[in-house]
């Protein structure tokens, strides 16, 4: 039961963005995709939820091929989670959850109880409930997050893709966010994040994915990609790594070399 | 203050009503209500149908389908570009309805075929959606379409000032600015029978499009992973705005301002949701447009009002109020 994208090949005006890159995102584990800017991550994710056209590969979702599958089909089966959470009009956070079960209804259908029920269950997960009269212009970050994550829990898709959820949130928001995505994996969800906190995927991820100049450079636990060797060759950092309490940890700690010439951004 | 939009459409269509009534009812000749109401029923004296049926209610029926087109398009752009600022006109359909209309004065076409004008407005406004399309299928950037559509704006209104600037006589000049001024007057059974099938193919293909548009609100990504096709809901607002936009410009000329300013008013009273602003929005423009157009009935100085200066006046400073009381709100 997984999501398995193989070989996958982006190229955007002769720029290579993503360069034979696979990967799978498994039901009920937490796949953490992780590399420093411009190394195709958001590309990748993207691609799988199928925002981008690749110029070659394949994306199935167990034995079915995601291309065959129609956008709204498509809708039921992967959920989505937007980089920076925009949103475009002063809308109440009871409407925009709501628009999460768009994929379950008809143009002209209204929410019955029943789709009331599973907002008010996603609301309750996601500590939401307090905001529902709330316009989203006058959320914080970190009330906005949530109530993203709560938009794209309610379609009740089988896997969530979020694209650097906890960007410029505070620590109390980003581990409650972690939290909701944990929580999401382990009752069955398979769950992709882009993630810049190393700490964090160590924690909270089982799986990492490590990708570099629109490659995948490493695969597996997090003890088995965030390895010295790795992260120098990737990121150009040094790490300092201790132990408390049975415990380990990691953090960036210096640089070392240059960064790579970073090719042009490609979300023009 | 916000109201249910099921309660606002009632008292939209109440008023709607009223204003179509007293649009009847005014005018040079005096006529009595029930008189009205037995014209309509076709049993009043022949004089009194003649004035009812062929002389006002023509005028009335376009003021009608022609505001509720700009309300509803200007409510569907809006959504559509996620953009408060955007209306008919900026998609360039406008100006390039005129332009057609500009160029048909300026052969003098409508001495050899009275229907000229309108005719060629519609090619002007189908013009300017096929380059707008095809622009816009190539790259999915909101700000593209923006920027497209006043690229085409810009080039059309160039166009008029061409063709304007070698304008033959004062006289088809003076055709020219007064038909991009706007009017509704003296307008027959025909201009209706011409304009209305394209005015109900406009609404008709932007039928259902509420959803996409809510959820558009979220970015086009997010609205595409809740299901929405979203280059179909863009050649849905695109097509159908500019065709019911487009035949409306034929028989009525450029009217401004109806699709930038209502949409604003409905949303202070039912929020900023775009599928609660649709319906609410076209029945608002046609009860705009009637008002603006039982305005420029009124005799000032030598010359007659012309409706877009009308609505000009009524919409520039009340969106300039709405822009101040919601300044906070749009972020």
């Amino acid at each position: 039961m997984m999501i398995k994208a193989h070989n996958i090949n982006v190229s955007i005006k002769g720029h290579v963005i993503l360069d034979n890159a696979s990967l799978s995102i498994p039901k009920g584990k937490m796949t953490g995709l992780i590399g420093p800017n411009g190394a195709g991550k958001s590309t990748l994710l993207r691609s799988i939820m199928g925002f981008v056209d690749i110029t070659s590969g394949i994306i199935k979702l167990d034995d079915i091929e995601l291309s065959n599958l129609s956008i709204k089909d498509r809708a039921k089966k992967i959920s989505y989670a937007a980089q920076g959470a925009p949103v475009h009009w002063p809308l109440d956070v009871n409407h925009i959850i709501a628009l999460g079960r768009i994929p379950h209804l008809d143009p002209w259908q209204k929410i019955s109880d029943l789709d009331r029920e599973i907002i008010r269950d996603a609301m309750i997960k996601t500590d939401t409930l307090h905001l529902a009269d709330r316009l989203t212009t006058s959320l914080s970050g970190g009330e906005k997050a949530c109530v993203m994550l709560a938009r794209a829990m309610v379609s009740q898709a089988d896997y969530l893709c979020a694209d650097e959820p906890i960007a410029s949130l505070d620590p109390y928001h980003q581990l409650q966010v972690m939290n909701i995505l944990q929580n999401l994996a382990k009752e069955g969800h398979g769950v992709l994040i882009i993630l810049h906190d190393l700490g964090l995927a160590k924690r909270y991820c089982d799986e990492l994915v490590l990708m570099h100049q629109g490659k995948i450079c490493a695969t597996g636990t997090p003890n088995d990609v965030l390895t010295e060797e790795n992260l120098d060759k990737t990121y150009h950092i040094k790490i300092s790594r201790w132990h408390e309490n049975g415990d380990h940890f990691i953090a960036p700690w210096k640089t070392s070399g240059h960064p790579d010439h970073k090719r042009p951004d490609h979300k023009i | 203050m916000k109201i249910s939009p099921t309660l606002l459409i009632s008292l939209l269509g109440l008023l709607l009503l009223m204003v179509t009534f007293l649009s009847l009812f005014i005018g040079t000749t005096p006529i009595p209500a029930q008189e009205i109401l037995s014209a309509l029923g076709g049993m009043a004296d022949k004089n009194i149908e003649i004035i009812v049926l062929e002389l006002r209610l023509p005028r009335v029926l376009i003021g009608l389908l022609a505001g509720a087109s700009l309300g509803l398009s200007g409510a569907a752009l809006q959504g559509l570009l996620r953009n408060p600022l955007a209306d008919p006109g900026i998609i360039g359909v406008s100006s390039s309805a005129g332009l057609g209309a500009v160029i048909s004065i300026y052969f003098g076409m409508s001495s050899l075929f009275p229907l000229s004008i309108q005719i060629m407005s519609m090619l002007g406004a189908l013009g300017a959606t096929l380059i707008l399309s095809m622009i816009s299928s190539r790259d999915s950037s909101v700000l593209t379409l923006i920027l497209a559509g006043i690229g085409i704006s810009s080039l059309a209104t160039a166009a008029i000032s061409l063709t304007m600037n070698f304008a033959h006589s004062p006289m088809s000049l003076q055709d020219m600015v007064m038909w991009l001024l706007g009017s509704l007057e003296n307008r027959t059974m025909t201009d209706v029978m011409l304009a209305g099938p394209f005015i109900f193919l406009g609404w008709f293909i932007m039928r259902g499009i509420g959803q996409g548009l809510d959820a558009s609100s979220l970015g086009s990504d997010t609205a595409q992973s809740l299901g929405i096709n979203i280059k179909h809901l863009r050649m849905k607002v695109i097509i159908g705005s500019a065709i019911s936009v487009g035949a409306t410009v034929s028989v009525c000329g450029a009217i401004g301002f109806v699709g930038l300013v209502v949409p604003h008013i409905i949303r202070s009273l039912v929020g900023h949701a775009p599928s609660r602003i649709l319906v609410p929005s076209a029945l608002l423009g046609a009860i705009l447009l009637s008002l603006a157009d039982l305005i420029t009935r009124i005799p000032i100085g030598h010359g007659q009002l012309r409706l877009g200066v009308v609505t000009a006046f009524i919409g520039s400073p009340l969106f300039l109020y709405i822009i101040y009381k919601t300044r906070g709100a749009m972020r």
